[in-house]
């Protein structure tokens, strides 16, 4: 698309990174990321930079995945121009000091956290939203102050050269830098010292990561995945259904055809409904993509071969392959997989033990959907949960007795806009987070500051130590001053 | 195989696995979970140092041979604040938090859930042997956690005392104290907890970060560093020295995180500071230091024996102006200080962890502050100065864990501020609330109902969908209606 190389990649010899390297930090010295001022005018600028190339951006997400414009604008660019946005109208609240209130005892103090930048910090993003978890986390970094280098997925090439060769156009090339390249590139990236890294993308990829912040003991985010549970309630409105049922459609093939971190991976249903649920959904799947969904119309492909391989292998299992109720048909060259419903398949098979991550939704059926609790927490913690029910006792069931990174009642994925409510993962699903404030303070250090005067010194302190001294440190850890009053009156025994 | 009652079993890997499978079948158990379990566990928490006060303070004497005061302040008293504070707020800190949403997710409603980790693991230090393993307990219980305590073996009668009691007084199916060294914490290490919280070493921080990696554990490293302390002429020299000086020898004799590592200050007032120095530290501890009862010993010949090295060092050992005494027999050192030793000399590389105190002299006070953050973010830094300007710039350029202008270690008992680290001083905070957050997740939490699908989220697409999707997510209500308008 972009012909500047084999797959439109850029590798960087060892030397050039540290080079980069060096420029990035000798920018973050000197003080220039800190400012209000310059935040804002990148963050401005970004929000320029999407505006002006929405078409760009619209071709190169159909031409790495195949995404539908409105597709591709719902969970991508909208996505990045609402986080701007945010960022940009909250950025001077979240900089200034927040106090806080110091006891008596202290009198006078003065207590205070300061959020700072870290300074230099590393991002990765996936494949799968290549332009919105790149962007998301960077507008983050920035608005807390620091310098940035992005990595790109380079399973996304046209993504990738897109986000290499225009930033730099809108962004302060000193201070914020895109590297491309594959697994060599990420190595002698992580070779360097960092002040935070964030990471997006699969566990093992994460160990790996992590293990490399080791030596310089830099602290990471890591936003992974997981088998992302659906449970489906009966409900009693029809209306309530047809809505629940589009939901779990479009949450299951609509982002980027399952390949979502976030999207449904397998719905939980009550035997007795399961047969009802099933024909709404080929339904609803109908509805949605048409009767030859191979046309790829208004849903995405397969990423590459590799992942493809790997999905038909999931289905190839004769047990797995039996339990086919809807879809199956697949086409390697077109990186085509239509949408597929399996009812029950094997739970020890690899379809219910690894995170599907594409267009094949098991529906495992339970004698009663309170069973699902028992379910879900007999496997690793999932980055997120979704319920559809109008029972409150089992929402707070689910609430109190289920662990994950986020759950969602009565719809799917739409968490992921919220910006006041963290994203992140627990467990298996990973640790730390981000979104609206949270992606300033995962890139900030939050330093404490308390003031003191020289006026009234608290001499039992300080040796040398005796029983008075003693007595008067139990009082003031009680915050007994009345005590304290006594004592130093000579009335407290 | 004939057991024989002298030899203790050996906590190897096997025993830590099923360790770890008896906790994790507590935590499942939901027993952790409840507001009144957790209130019982930090009462008796508190019930532990209150009364077994004199044995706790018997047995820190006897690992450190720190003067009871100290013990009581940095160690006994914190520990029951911790405890109070958890307590009074426990309530306040469970409750769910609602956040606003906006019309992006209209109609919606959030909140966002404290919950516990699950099953987690603390590491404990040897200068505050009791703190440092029970504070962040306290933190961890209060968020509804299972515990393995790991204190340290340094220690050895503080680790047994707080096994013992532990065992006593806490649940001890859901709180456990594994004692032991380097075996030991391996052993454990190799387990995948749902968080690590260490405090120690730089070095040691490493390799449970490494082990964490495996199992992509979160960590929490509580470490240390160089914490400086630079030191005006226009100030309140009495009370700053005392502030000092108490910092640095009554705080395990300069064995602490965030003692005052080394003193910044002008070539004009340097004399005078010095001698105000020498005059308090007099006053404390007497003509001879190592007969005073008031100063706390070195832990054990290995930081002996490193002490010295950074003394006896060539470019060093001519720069001693006050102290330098000390008696290995008795793992007794007295405080010294040190005058404008080389930059490169070791007692000005490694963190000292002792009662060494270099004293270095500038021209300016501004020039010093790259100085310091060259040398990687320490835990603390510290100012005495009246100079409204120095103190603005001090705040703004000098990054560390934590700072406190005119004071000094004072902002560790300051529960409203979290405490922790930065760069190579540490990874996460704790303290007061910052405790409780630091073993939870916080899971955020959508309720959506049926009314209102936007069918424009839906395929088939379409330009007109695209222009409302568009107008949904810039968060315009005009937009919006705009757009539906259009729409039907």
């Amino acid at each position: 698309m972009t012909g500047s190389g084999v797959n439109g990649m850029i590798s960087m010899e060892g030397g050039r990174v540290e080079e980069s390297i060096g420029e990035l930090r000798r920018t973050f010295r000197s003080g220039k990321t800190r400012s209000a001022a310059w935040r804002k005018a990148q963050l401005k600028a970004l929000l320029q930079l999407i505006r002006d190339n929405e078409d760009k951006i619209f071709e190169a997400l159909k031409h790495d995945l195949g995404k539908n414009p409105v597709e591709s604008y719902r969970d991508e660019l909208g996505v990045v121009e609402k986080s701007v946005k945010y960022s940009l109208s909250h950025v001077d609240e979240w900089m200034a000091p927040k106090k806080s209130s110091m006891p008596l005892i202290f009198f006078p103090a003065r207590g205070q956290v300061l959020p700072e930048p870290l300074g230099l910090v590393l991002i990765f993003s996936s494949w799968n939203f290549p332009i919105s978890l790149a962007l998301d986390p960077v507008i983050g970094a920035i608005s807390a102050g620091n310098s940035v280098v992005l990595k790109p997925s380079e399973q996304a090439p046209a993504c990738s050269s897109f986000l290499a060769n225009t930033i730099p156009l809108y962004l302060d090339s000193k201070a914020i830098k895109v590297i491309e390249g594959g697994a060599e590139i990420s190595q002698q990236l992580l070779q360097q010292k960092w002040d935070k890294i964030f990471f997006t993308g699969s566990p093992s990829v994460a160990r790996i990561v992590m293990s490399a912040a080791v030596k310089h003991l830099t602290p990471v985010t890591v936003e992974l995945g997981g088998k992302c549970p659906t449970i489906f309630d009966y409900l009693s409105s029809p209306s309530d259904t047809e809505v629940a049922v589009k939901r779990v459609v479009g949450g299951k093939w609509g982002p980027c055809n399952g390949q979502a971190c976030i999207g449904v991976d397998y719905v939980l249903v009550e035997e007795k409904f399961a047969f009802h649920l099933i024909e709404m959904l080929k339904k609803t799947i109908k509805k949605f993509y048409g009767e030859n969904p191979k046309q790829l119309k208004d849903i995405s492909r397969i990423v590459n071969k590799h992942h493809f391989q790997r999905l038909r292998n999931l289905l190839e299992e004769p047990l797995v392959a039996a339990s086919i109720v809807h879809g199956g048909l697949i086409d390697e060259e077109k990186l085509f997989i239509e949408p597929t419903i399996l009812l029950d398949p094997p739970l020890d098979a690899e379809i219910m033990t690894e995170e599907i991550f594409g267009p094949l939704l098991p529906i495992i059926t339970l004698k009663n959907i309170e069973e699902s609790i028992e379910f879900i927490n007999s496997r690793p913690k999932p980055l997120a949960l979704y319920a559809f029910t109008k029972d409150e006792a089992f929402k707070r069931r689910i609430l109190s007795e289920t662990s994950s990174g986020s759950v969602t009642f009565n719809d799917i994925m739409i968490q992921f806009l919220c910006d006041t409510l963290p994203f992140g993962g627990v467990g298996q699903s990973g640790f730390g987070r981000y979104h609206g404030k949270y992606s300033f303070d995962t890139f900030s250090h939050e330093k404490a500051v308390l003031q003191r005067t020289f006026f009234l010194e608290l001499e039992p302190r300080f040796p040398p130590w005796n029983d008075f001294k003693l007595k008067f440190i139990r009082l003031a850890y009680r915050f007994d001053y009345l005590g304290l009053i006594l004592l130093l009156l000579g009335l407290k025994r | 195989m004939a057991e024989d009652s002298e030899t203790k079993k050996v906590f190897d890997a096997e025993a830590a696995g099923s360790l770890m499978k008896e906790l994790r079948g507590t935590y499942a158990s939901g027993k952790t979970r409840s507001y009144e379990w957790r209130v019982a566990q930090l009462k008796n928490v508190m019930k532990i140092v209150d009364d077994h006060e004199k044995d706790i303070l018997d047995a820190i004497r006897a690992d450190l041979s720190k003067p009871e005061q100290e013990s009581y302040i940095a160690e006994i008293s914190i520990v029951k604040s911790s405890c109070t504070r958890a307590l009074g707020e426990l309530n306040r800190w469970m409750k769910p938090e609602k956040v606003k949403t906006s019309i992006t997710t209209f109609p919606s409603s959030a909140e966002i859930v404290s919950e516990p980790l699950g099953v987690v693991l603390i590491i404990g230090a040897w200068n505050f042997p009791l703190l440092l393993a029970l504070d962040p307990a306290i933190g961890a219980i209060a968020a509804g956690n299972a515990v393995v305590l790991k204190p340290s073996e340094l220690c050895p009668a503080t680790s047994s005392l707080i096994a013992k009691l532990v065992g006593k007084y806490l649940d001890s199916s859901c709180i456990k104290v594994v004692e032991g060294s380097v075996a030991e914490t391996s052993a454990l290490l190799e387990q995948k907890w749902d968080k690590i919280f260490f405090t120690g070493s730089g070095r040691v921080g490493r390799i449970v970060m490494a082990a964490a990696a495996k199992h992509l554990t979160p960590v929490a490293l509580e470490l240390g560093g160089k914490c400086p302390v630079v030191v005006d002429s226009d100030i309140n020299l009495p009370v700053a020295v005392r502030r000092i000086a108490g910092g640095k020898w009554a705080s395990n004799n300069g064995q602490a995180c965030i003692a005052p590592d080394y003193i910044i200050t002008t070539k004009d007032f340097a004399p005078k500071l010095i001698d105000a120095l020498k005059h308090e530290l007099e006053a404390w501890y007497g003509k001879d230091p190592l007969e005073s009862k008031d100063l706390a010993h070195i832990v054990n010949s290995n930081h002996f024996a490193r002490l010295v090295k950074l003394l006896d060092d060539d470019k060093v050992s001519g720069k001693i102006i006050h102290g330098g005494q000390r008696d290995k027999a008795n793992l007794k050192f007295a405080p010294t200080i040190l005058l404008d030793v080389p930059e490169d000399s070791l007692v000005m590389n490694d963190e000292i962890f002792g009662p060494l105190l270099p004293i270095l002299t500038v021209d300016k006070l501004e020039d010093s502050f790259d100085m310091i953050t060259s040398r990687g973010k320490p835990l603390a830094a510290y100012l005495f100065t009246n100079n409204k300007k120095l103190k603005e710039k001090f705040v703004k350029t000098v990054s560390a864990g934590g700072l406190v202008i005119n004071d000094t270690v004072l902002h560790f008992a300051e529960k409203t501020l979290p405490f922790g680290g930065v760069g190579e001083s540490g990874i996460g905070s704790y303290h007061g609330k910052f405790s409780y957050e630091a073993f939870s997740h916080r899971k955020s939490v959508l309720y959506r109902g049926f009314a209102g699908d936007a069918s424009a989220r839906y395929p088939p697409y379409s330009d007109r969908k695209l222009k409302l999707l568009k107008a949904l997510l810039s968060g315009s209500v005009v937009g919006v209606i705009l757009a539906l308008i259009g729409w039907s």
